[in-house]
């Protein structure tokens, strides 16, 4: 599996971690439906620190897409929230 | 879904929808990577705003610093003159700076922040424009239209996932910047309107410097005075010639400068 965390860049995780990343996945969609900012952000950071952990960087000039992407370190649950609703901040 | 799931399938549509309105494939590569090659250079010229940015908001600190430090050297002066007071102003407007000046470091260490993020995303934009570009030669070269779409996915989705990540990082340090850029031109009305009284402009003084200056000129011609009293007291020369610039000199002094002539 390929993750992406934006404004990161692209890391190859194996089979064996992806239950461990889907756990911390399930916590911060739980933080954002309920609008919990403090558990969203430690959450978050948890699960970005964990892809970085257990995945393998991809080279830069790799033209794969991920199979999964996370929001940049620095959002807010506002900003994932756009993210989310299609016409958000993804340009163009 | 979970979250990472719904952003991965969220950037693909956005990718296949630039897809689906090209005619020929083949034409899309070229027009691709124009955009990446354009986006590249918004890139550099974010990570150059974003630099500019930092650089000013450093000056700005130095400058308040500066000031903070010429505040306290102010207090100091006061105190040794015995005016408390003078020295209490002094110190409350260098706390009333001392706030501004963390706040304007970690502006700083913000932007300095997004300098190097967007720094990265450059250079790994420009790796993969790269790529693309061997890709879409090799694609133009080898298959016909018909082939050429499921390759042609390929080399897109990858290169496309990465510019809408690359055009939000740019997006997003540009607001920070813009937020930024807005309280900093506010500091540097504060400076230039001399309230925070710019250091570069010693010299005008500010009141409490006028004061300080005052006081020292006033203590200055009292310490003379003493010294000139001690002095003719004892009938000593330097009272004399001082004397002689507001007083006409007395008969007998006028015949002992005759005599010493011309220093």
């Amino acid at each position: 599996m390929i993750v992406r965390i934006l404004a990161e860049g692209q890391w190859e995780i194996s089979e064996q971690h992806l239950s461990g990343l889907n756990g911390l996945d399930e916590q911060v969609e739980a933080a954002i439906e309920a609008g919990d900012e403090v558990t969203f952000a430690s959450t978050l950071a948890a699960l970005l620190e964990a892809v970085r952990e257990r995945g393998t960087v991809l080279p830069d000039d790799s033209l794969e897409d991920s199979d999964l992407i996370l929001p940049p370190a620095d959002a807010s649950l506002e900003e994932v929230r756009e993210l989310l609703s299609d016409d958000g901040l993804i340009p163009g | 879904m979970s979250l990472m799931k719904r952003m991965s399938l969220i950037f693909r549509s956005k990718a296949n929808r630039a897809l689906d309105s090209a005619e020929d494939p083949r034409e899309t590569l070229d027009y691709s990577y124009q955009r990446q090659i354009e986006l590249l250079s918004k890139v550099r010229r974010g990570v150059a705003d974003v630099a500019t940015s930092r650089k000013r908001v450093e000056l700005q600190a130095n400058q308040l610093e500066q000031q903070s430090q010429k505040l306290h050297d102010q207090a100091q002066k006061a105190l040794g003159m015995g005016r408390e007071d003078l020295a209490r102003e002094a110190l409350t407007r260098k706390s009333g700076l001392t706030g501004q000046i963390t706040d304007l470091k970690a502006q700083q260490a913000q932007l300095q922040g997004e300098e190097e993020k967007l720094t990265l995303a450059s250079q790994r934009l420009q790796a993969k424009v790269e790529s693309f570009r061997t890709k879409k030669e090799t694609i133009k070269a080898t298959y016909t239209a018909a082939e050429a779409q499921t390759r042609i996915n390929e080399a897109f989705s990858g290169i496309s996932e990465e510019m809408g990540d690359v055009g939000m990082a740019v997006q997003r340090a540009e607001d920070k910047t813009a937020q930024m850029q807005a309280r900093a031109g506010a500091i540097d009305e504060l400076i230039s309107s001399g309230a925070l009284d710019d250091a570069s402009q010693l010299g005008q003084g500010d009141d409490i410097a006028r004061e300080l200056d005052t006081m020292s000129s006033q203590s200055d011609v009292e310490s003379e005075l003493a010294a000139l009293k001690a002095g003719s007291s004892a009938g000593a020369q330097p009272a004399a010639i001082e004397g002689a610039d507001s007083f006409p000199p007395t008969e007998p002094e006028r015949e002992q400068l005759k005599e010493e002539g011309p220093a």
